[in-house]
């Protein structure tokens, strides 16, 4: 199974390197693993909201693990995507409490106005449309993810909306 | 109006800061247990309580904190479980989002109380931004001195961090939220040796839920025997409700447990009745993975005693009538909502989040599914309905952890309250053609269809 | 401690599972283990396999468990009393759990070089069922290449972990694990990356179905027309004790020796496995005795047989393309245009 052939450009700054290091001193000294997570939250934002092989390679070598167990575990968790996505990723939230007040439909919608089918990105890399496991916001169906917030009590009019916000750069992600 | 234990403080302006925290009298449970009592002190105190895990399996806190192992001489590590993700469940990031403060103050209390030195929250990966309230709280107090060496020159230290999950329900599961803390795939371990013993790192490791460590400060501020004496029975203390689906005013709530559940539903205090006053079909009490309980089983018990918000009212009648409190997940469905449909969701739910460690729910829950997905549109065998009360029988119990038998139990119990909506759907496949089969018509009206003939 | 299983009754040492309890026992009483291997530390609890009613927990608490234990990880307790195969709901659970590992294993047994040395082939030879329930498409995964030893075969994979394991315990670098999860988790390298380490091999033997088998072996010969003989040769890097499977003058496969459990007496080194298979470089001990009903004592050739050609061993290899999704995150396909862009590196 080849994961991905696309490549990257990996840039590990000062800033991300200061930020990893400050996650790496919440964990004892010989416990580096344990800051996986976090740390690949980190260094995904920091590239496009995807992970290569190569990044995942530079984690395991901050870890100082070998490269598998970075592979095993990003595979695991669906927030970590390891395949190029949409800069503006529409997650959908379509478990039950939100599917019973419309999630399905207002994702169909969103489908057709971008012209997509779930699980797939505009051309132009701008959008994707994704559909996920309960999110957490049962009561505020129905609702999405976009970068590290969620939009919710969604209709038509506020997707109409979200997407030009999108189209004009006015969205926050991180 | 109820009272409010967690929520006393919700509504205050910035609240989320340090500052007007402390000064609605935040902290104090930490300055009271650690000048004033033994950790054991206030293990009694939260034993004397009555307070049960707030995560869903109801076990008594205090208990648990009991079972940590001291002879070993082990670090020990307490672990906050903010891995919510139980389809109906909002309640922790309610809690943390808005009083981020009264979940740290808790912290220091509880790991206090264990010999805890460091201490972690795992909240998941989806709460990006509750993450960062954390963080900055966390950054607070240790700013204001609750936190880092020798807390109020007490000798007693204590580092907490906050963790991020990724996307695993499974890590809710307390062995594999451990596990994903030691940065590996959530896999949960095989019990026993128990947390207690051998957890975090090898080391004794308590986890409890957001809620249940929220409560501690109350706790000792009151004492255990005033919270006791909230609630009804086995059942003390307050509980945080999170409403969902076909309700006017969904949301979360704090009920003293032992409500009714009727006064729960209808009060304008609470939901406020159902949504576009539709009627009331099904009600799943505790979050997707307790049985749905029908219409005719939800205000009153099969005994035809009153249903209360209880740990003990909601299980009555075992799962052949009865269901569970849970997480406080409660979702309600009116007449529009298709009970085959809705089960296949949290079928596809439970395929998706199986790890895939054990064979009975790898290979079960994708299987089950599938049957479901077949039913729900159009493609479904007589003996279909038959072939998933098997399959699920054969799931629960037999797995590692109990993401198996929460992936078994909607199923049978829709299948043993709502088998002639399954029947509707085997013989009736041109009716359920679209997604919204029973907006337009509601079973109730066609129900006539497959009911038995009488002779 | 005294433990009774199915009503015999033996004494144990402390610390001593319930499964090895009964393999000291032996007979019908043995559960079957399809991911526990006592030389693999942390093995076990997967399958679900050798699930038994334990019907009381011990001297001090009699009270019984409610619910089935895995007994390759429950430890036994004083006065512990264990049904096994006497316990219905224990039958009944060991046929659910083969069920399950069937619904997506293919049933390949006749082009599958594990066949007659395969636990999942007994498995449900005792406990399966002649007839499928399960009507959907069987779940297929994309071939991997691993290297010129090991054959991986994704599809017949049951998670036992084992394999794993071995490469954690016995070589000094991992490469390969479990990705993906779910029913979509697989054995993987990510990389395409070939195993190659000293004891790689041992992986092939611990294997309890084909998933892993010996490219040099692939299609050469049913292991039921093989004579196995145990052998030895003085080697510098593992016990040199093995067992060689021989069609006439040739060998044709080396393997480590294996008891009735079908797990491996000693580890063995990749040279000895691969690269030594002159009959002239081994001391030939005598015949390999198998278990009773194993279908290696069938032992009956005659004359010398061609290397069977499969001409469709692509496609049985290949799978369907609408499988190889990730379950937990489906990956989004790149357009033409955005597949130059990221080849490029210009993102």
């Amino acid at each position: 199974m080849e994961i991905s052939h696309a490549k990257q450009v990996i840039n590990i700054d000062a800033k991300l390197t200061e930020r990893i290091n400050e996650l790496l001193s919440h964990y004892p000294a010989d416990k580096k693993k344990s800051a996986m997570l976090p740390v690949l939250h980190e260094v995904q934002d920091a590239h496009d909201n995807w992970l290569s092989i190569e990044l995942m390679d530079r984690v395991a070598e901050i870890l100082e693990v070998q490269p598998i167990e970075v592979y095993e575990v990003a595979s695991f968790y669906t927030m970590f995507n390891q395949k190029p996505v949409g800069k503006y990723m529409f997650e959908f939230c379509r478990t039950s409490c939100c599917a019973i007040r419309g999630a399905e439909d207002l994702m169909d919608y969103t489908c057709s106005k971008l012209g997509i089918k779930e699980g797939e990105t505009t051309p132009d890399g701008n959008f994707s449309v994704v559909g996920v496991e309960c999110l957490g916001a049962c009561g505020y169906a129905p609702m999405l993810q976009l970068g590290d917030y969620y939009k919710e009590h969604l209709t038509k009019e506020k997707i109409d909306a979200l997407i030009d916000e999108c189209r004009d750069n006015k969205v926050n992600l991180h | 109006m109820a009272r409010k234990i967690l929520l006393e403080h919700a509504n205050v302006p910035g609240i989320k800061t340090y500052e007007v925290y402390r000064k609605v009298g935040g902290y104090a449970s930490v300055e009271k247990a650690i000048k004033s009592m033994t950790p054991d002190e206030v293990v009694e105190e939260v034993k004397t309580s009555g307070l049960r895990g707030r995560g869903g399996a109801g076990f008594p806190t205090g208990m648990k904190w009991s079972f940590i192992d001291k002879k070993s001489g082990k670090p020990r590590h307490l672990v906050c479980n903010a891995d919510e993700s139980e389809p109906g469940t909002f309640k922790d990031r309610y809690l943390m989002e808005y009083i981020p403060h009264l979940l740290i103050e808790g912290m220091i209390t509880s790991s206090y109380a264990l010999g805890c030195n460091l201490s972690y929250i795992y909240i998941r990966g989806e709460y990006m931004w509750v993450y960062r309230i954390l963080e900055n709280a966390i950054k607070e107090a240790y700013a204001a001195g609750w936190l880092g060496k020798n807390i109020l020159g007490s000798g007693f230290d204590l580092d907490l961090h906050v963790h991020c999950g990724a996307g695993a329900y499974i890590c809710g599961e307390e062995t594999a939220l451990i596990e994903s803390l030691e940065g590996k795939r959530g896999n949960p371990r095989i019990k026993p040796p128990f947390p207690a013993v051998s957890g975090l790192w090898t080391n004794p490791t308590v986890v409890n839920n957001v809620e249940s460590i929220a409560a501690v400060p109350w706790i000792v501020n009151n004492t255990g025997a005033e919270y006791a004496k909230i609630g009804i029975g086995r059942s003390t203390g307050t509980k945080l409700i999170s409403a969902s689906g076909h309700v006017k005013n969904p949301g979360v709530y704090e009920i003293d447990l032992g409500l009714s559940v009727y006064e729960f539903m209808n009060s304008d205090e609470y939901l406020g009745g159902m949504m576009d006053d539709r009627p009331l079909k099904a009600l799943i009490p505790g979050g997707s993975s307790v049985p749905v309980l029908p219409a005719h089983l939800i205000y009153k018990t099969a005994e035809g005693e009153d249903r209360l918000m209880s740990y003990e009212s909601l299980s009555e009648g075992g799962f052949a009538t009865g269901s569970m409190l849970g997480s406080g997940g409660f979702i309600v469905y009116n007449d529009t909502s298709c009970m085959v449909r809705n089960t296949w969701n949290f079928s596809r739910f439970y395929h998706h989040e199986s790890c895939g460690q054990c064979s009975p729910c790898r290979e079960g829950t994708g299987w089950m599914e599938k049957v479901l997905h077949r039913i729900e549109n159009g493609h479904g065998r007589e003996e279909d309905i038959d072939l998933l009360w098997d399959i699920q029988r054969k799931i629960e119990g037999n797995t590692i952890c109990p993401l198996g038998d929460a992936a078994a139990w909607p199923v049978a119990a829709a299948i043993r309250h709502f088998r002639d909506e399954f029947e509707y759907h085997v013989r009736f496949p041109e009716k359920i053609k679209n997604r919204d089969h029973f907006v337009a018509e509601p079973f109730e009206k066609v129900k006539h269809l497959v009911a038995k003939e009488v002779i | 401690m005294k433990v009774t299983i199915d009503g015999q009754e033996i004494d144990v040492e402390p610390g001593t599972t319930i499964l090895q309890a009964a393999r000291m026992i032996g007979g019908e009483s043995v559960p079957p283990a399809m991911c526990y291997y006592s030389k693999l530390k942390g093995s076990g609890g997967k399958c679900r396999c050798c699930l038994v009613e334990v019907s009381k927990g011990s001297e001090a608490d009699p009270r019984p468990m409610p619910k089935l234990m895995a007994s390759c990880v429950t430890g036994v307790m004083d006065g512990m009393e264990v049904k096994s195969i006497s316990s219905e709901r224990v039958v009944d659970a060991r046929k659910s759990v083969t069920e399950f590992l069937l619904i997506n294993h293919p049933l390949d047994c006749p082009v599958c070089d594990q066949a007659g040395e395969c636990d999942l082939q007994n498995l449900s030879f005792k406990n399966g069922s002649s007839k499928t329930r399960f009507i959907e498409e069987k779940r297929t995964f994309e071939p991997e290449n691993i290297g010129p030893n090991i054959q991986l075969h994704m599809n017949r994979c049951i998670l036992c972990y084992r394999c794993v394991m071995t490469a954690d315990q016995l070589t000094d670098s991992r490469v390969h694990g479990v990705v993906n999860r779910g029913d979509h988790s697989q054995i993987s390298t990510c990389i395409s990356k070939a195993i190659d380490n000293e004891f790689s091999g041992n992986m092939i033997d611990v294997c309890p179905v084909g998933a892993l088998t010996d490219k040099t072996f692939r299609f050469k010969q049913r292991v039921w027309f093989n004579k196995p003989y145990n052998a030895h040769r003085d080697c510098d890097k593992c016990c040199g004790k093995t067992t060689l499977w021989m069609f006439g003058d040739e060998i044709q496969r080396v393997t480590a020796r294996k008891d009735v459990y079908h797990e491996v007496e000693e580890f063995i080194c990749n040279s000895c496995r691969f690269d030594h298979k002159d009959p002239k470089d081994w001391v030939i001990e005598g015949p390999r005795k198998f278990e009773k009903d194993s279908v290696i004592n069938q032992n009956n050739y005659t004359r010398k047989l061609d290397t069977v050609v499969i001409e469709t061993e692509k496609n049985i290899l290949l799978g369907r393309d609408q499988d190889r999704k990730k379950i937990s995150m489906p990956a989004i396909p790149l357009k033409k245009e955005e597949e130059q862009v990221f080849k490029e590196g210009k993102v």
